[in-house]
């Protein structure tokens, strides 16, 4: 628990580091590769002045790239994730809350999304649409690409959230405190943050703790497919299907781009089982 | 239970109706136009465009088109007219310019492909999962236990598309145990051998992944059906610690287990998009993938359509055989 809690403090707190230590993901080395483009030494070019060496050729310092695309990376991860759990957390309130035609509609609403093959829509949705919100005006090349990706993620993601926290809701409204309180005269918004929202966080929590590495994952995936940041801005995603291309000849750096992917995906699933123990006493069991 | 069942079905089909016409919709209002695509990037032929406009049915409102859909969809379709025309027999799902094919012929030799992925896949990762699960709930707290803990922990946080990856440039590239593969797909049927060959790491990649959680779900639900009461009472009528697993504890515990298979392999038929990919298999991922990017609007449309109306049927018969089982289902409902 302490070991996963100290990895993810320091793997959300890299990227504003390396922006004090005005260290530039776009600043190049040219120096350090050969006429090939490939990093000279072994190990991808790993020194004392570039730690996890060079990447092939264009000649950034990967650890600063990495530094630098983490910040892309975990700022749609984290923004996804805050912006669905919000919208499923009320979703799901009022569902469970008022119960009946509010319940009845937006439930079949989720059924209706859920329906749809959301990994696909994403992928088919993305050229038109980034195009659509550069002619609108509102974001221009990779911003808009990162906007896009974090609207349909979140226009999907809501719904799973918003069950769970219904049939809690549903079954929390109908505890004895919350006749109390009602008997009391308590108004419905006081039950609802007062009573019934205390109940949830658990629930939240865990959800946030275990959504959050599933975005990471999704944009890497999604920038795999080549629909997600475009060079010279940096993202893990980007890194590593760059990474690809080199595997055979520069293997470290495909080592080195997925390793850092999948460690902090992991981090994030050990503590985010950490929480849950912590908070359910009943799920001892795992 | 009649009932029941009415009401379900009723709810699928206006469900399938609803995401069909939201995918019609959002595809037909999007700023393309499918007609002037038929014609090659540097066409500026308004007139051929105009042809195919109309030949294709994209010349009238696209609700009107829709409905032209649907009727394509029970009656079959003819495009243009006289010796030129193309005929679409039912099940219509429209006609790919791009590859002078019908939609549904397209799909047709696609999803044997994808199927086999799928099944295969499954199979596997049922097999590995509830094994691991059980001997982990079995010996729980041993060195098994550990193993299979640090086997979940990795396998969910390894993305699909890093594990194919790893597997093709190691086990293909490095060390050359199977050959490259080729892009192409032998049946079952014609040579099982290389069918089962070209499919293993794709059978692989798709499994780890949820064979770890069906691990992590499995070893959990036994072990919280090992503290229930009839459990208890099989202990004291005697019966040895193997049958009280076999014919007690799995029984109960696997039921749940049969639902979440259901949905995620009605998820995988869709076209498991990133391993069709990495390992260049023909199935409809690749197909929808491959339509994406060239904008053939009636393929995206019809794989979609495809992939909703499996997960939406998928879904349907879960619950049905979920009221079969558990009678406080249909009263809830």
């Amino acid at each position: 628990m302490i070991i996963s809690a100290t990895l993810v403090v320091v793997t959300v707190v890299a990227p504003f580091i390396g922006g004090l230590l005005g260290i530039d993901g776009r600043e190049r080395f040219p120096e350090t590769l050969s006429s090939r483009g490939m990093p000279i030494g072994n190990f991808g070019g790993i020194s004392w002045a570039h730690p996890l060496g060079i990447e092939p050729g264009i000649g950034h310092d990967l650890l600063a790239r990495l530094i630098f695309g983490a910040r892309i990376s975990f700022f749609v991860a984290l923004i996804t994730t805050i912006l669905s759990i919000a919208i499923g957390v009320v979703a799901g309130i009022i569902m469970g809350f008022f119960r009946g035609r509010v319940d009845s509609t937006i439930g079949r609403f989720i059924d209706f999304l859920l329906a749809f093959p959301s990994f696909f829509m994403i992928v088919a949705l993305s050229l038109p649409m980034v195009q659509r919100l550069e002619k609108s005006g509102i974001a221009e090349g990779n911003t808009a690409r990162m906007l896009y990706l974090v609207l349909i993620l979140i226009c999907f993601g809501w719904p799973y959230l918003a069950r769970v926290i219904r049939s809690q809701v549903l079954s929390i409204r109908e505890r004895d405190y919350v006749m109390a309180a009602r008997a009391l005269g308590a108004s419905n918004t006081r039950i609802i943050f007062k009573e019934i929202l205390p109940n949830l966080w658990s629930i939240i929590i865990v959800y946030f703790s275990l959504s959050l590495p599933g975005y990471l994952t999704a944009e890497a995936v999604f920038s795999f497919l080549g629909l997600g940041i475009q060079p010279p801005d940096a993202s893990w995603g980007l890194l590593i299907s760059d990474s690809i291309k080199y595997v055979m000849n520069e293997p470290t750096y495909f080592f080195i781009t997925t390793t850092s992917l999948v460690f902090v995906v992991l981090t994030f699933n050990l503590l985010g089982d950490a929480v849950r123990d912590a908070l359910d006493p009943k799920s001892e069991a795992s | 239970m009649f009932g029941y069942l009415v009401r379900r079905i009723a709810t699928s089909l206006a469900i399938l109706f609803a995401v069909s016409f939201a995918v019609y919709a959002i595809f037909a209002l999007l700023p393309f136009d499918p007609a002037a695509l038929t014609c090659g990037k540097n066409c500026n032929n308004p007139a051929i465009i105009e042809a195919n406009r109309i030949r294709l049915g994209y010349d009238i409102p696209f609700w009107q088109q829709y409905i032209v859909f649907l009727g394509g969809l029970f009656a079959g379709r003819n495009y243009g007219e006289g010796a030129a025309a193309i005929n679409c027999p039912a099940p219509s799902l429209g006609y790919s310019f791009n590859e002078h094919e019908c939609v549904t012929t397209l799909i047709r030799q696609a999803l044997p492909v994808t199927a086999s992925l799928a099944i295969g896949a499954m199979i596997l990762w049922l097999i590995v999962g509830i094994t691991l699960g059980v001997v982990a709930a079995r010996f729980r707290g041993r060195s098994a236990d550990t193993a299979s803990t640090i086997f979940v922990l990795i396998g969910t946080s390894l993305p699909t598309f890093l594990t194919g990856l790893l597997l093709l440039v190691f086990v293909v590239i490095k060390w050359r145990i199977i050959p490259f593969p080729s892009g192409n797909y032998t049946s079952l049927f014609e040579n099982p051998l290389e069918w089962a060959q070209i499919l293993l790491l794709p059978w692989i990649t798709l499994a780890f992944a949820s064979a770890a959680l069906y691990t992590r779900f499995v070893r959990n639900a036994v072990i919280e059906t090992l503290s229930e009461d009839f459990i208890r009472t099989a202990r004291a009528k005697g019966l040895s610690e193997k049958v009280i697993l076999r014919k007690h504890t799995l029984r109960a515990a696997l039921a749940p287990i049969a639902t979440m298979a259901g949905l995620d392999f009605a998820a995988l038929l869709g076209g498991s998009i990133l391993t069709e990919k990495v390992f260049n298999l023909p199935g409809l991922g690749r197909l929808s993938l491959s339509a994406v990017v060239e904008y053939d609007l009636p393929i995206i449309v019809g794989a979609t359509l495809l992939s909703a109306a499996i997960v939406i049927a998928m879904n349907l018969i879960v619950d049905i055989l979920y009221a079969f089982i558990d009678p406080r289902v249909r009263v809830a409902a």
